[in-house]
């Protein structure tokens, strides 16, 4: 008896990893990746009863042996490219994917130039006036006032 | 592409101001032009457009299957629909949000009969300034929006009482 109940549990126990690995995947995690068509929260985030019962559309679908991107055009069929958490890549959506990309990189580049330009500057005003030997020049009113105070102090 | 993006933030900024002035003016007792749309049949073959009705009389509901207050309406909008449909009167059920199986069951149940479009991205929602199911709108025969915006399960009183406007609008 003992043995059968065992049996039983570690059954129900391999179930759910047994069913994922046959279809490739689980009802959570695309769950995660749709969103609930009237609160606009992930549909494992959201208790709206419209969530339910695409929730309950994503199991039945999944224990009927679907694949994950079946199940999904399903849906976007049903309810648009709104429940999609993330806008596929492709056509104008893919704006949504490149813009973060190319804007990182553009502002990489404008601070890379930036640097480059500032610490070239530096140097180009250094090599300009072989007698200060590589010290950066005071302003004139600055070391006029310098030359005040230090002709007061040994006064 | 800064310029595209904020170009596409401005236009959805104003189409939502757009939708908002609508139930607004309503509620002020303006009569603006109803936003049109053309929409697959649920319990038809075809699509069926707005604005093809022009001249009658339109009562637009907002629906979906899984809300419960649309379950305690429907009877009164097919009622509505019976009554006044030989009085130039077309009720239309705007079903989103929705699985259109669930949909057809819905109407099935409640034995529907007047056009009920399925609207799946959501589009006439938000043009409308949709704000929760269900909704109901009033269409004068000149196309115009009239008369109350009801946001809940609409009432016998509600319905007489718009239709009537909306025949004389």
């Amino acid at each position: 008896m003992r043995a059968i109940l065992a049996a039983g549990l570690l059954a129900l126990a391999l179930a759910t990893p047994a069913l994922a690995a046959h279809t490739g995947w689980t009802p959570d995690e695309l769950e995660r990746e749709l969103t609930c068509p009237t609160c606009q929260t992930t549909l494992a985030m959201s208790d709206a009863p419209v969530a339910d019962r695409m929730r309950a559309f994503i199991r039945a679908r999944h224990a009927a042996g679907d694949t994950k991107a079946e199940v999904r055009e399903r849906l976007v069929a049903e309810f648009g490219e709104g429940v999609l958490a993330a806008p596929p890549a492709e056509g104008f959506n893919l704006l949504a994917w490149l813009l973060p990309i190319g804007g990182a990189l553009a502002a990489a580049l404008v601070l890379g130039f930036l640097a480059w330009r500032w610490a070239g500057g530096e140097k180009r005003e250094r090599a300009a006036d072989p007698s200060s030997n590589g010290r950066v020049s005071l302003d004139p009113e600055l070391e006029r006032r310098l030359d005040e105070e230090l002709a007061r102090f040994e006064g | 592409m800064i310029a595209l993006l904020f170009a596409v933030l401005t236009w959805r900024v104003l189409s939502t101001d757009e939708a908002r002035g609508l139930a607004e003016a309503v509620e002020a007792g303006e009569a603006p032009a109803a936003p049109d749309f053309e929409l697959p049949l649920l319990n038809r073959s075809g699509t069926l457009r707005l604005s093809s009705l022009e001249g009658k009389a339109v009562v637009i509901n907002f629906w979906a299957s899984w809300c419960e207050p649309c379950e305690e309406e429907a009877p009164r909008l097919q009622g509505a629909w019976e009554r006044w449909r030989d009085r130039g009167v077309v009720v239309i059920g705007v079903d989103a949000q929705d699985f259109r199986s669930d949909a057809r069951r819905f109407v099935e149940r409640f034995g529907i009969t007047y056009p009920i479009v399925h609207d799946a991205r959501g589009y006439t929602l938000g043009r409308y300034g949709w704000n929760g199911f269900p909704e109901t709108w009033f269409v004068g025969k000149s196309g115009n929006l009239v008369g109350e915006r009801v946001q809940g399960p609409v009432t016998e009183e509600q319905l007489e009482r718009n239709i009537e406007l909306a025949l004389t609008s």
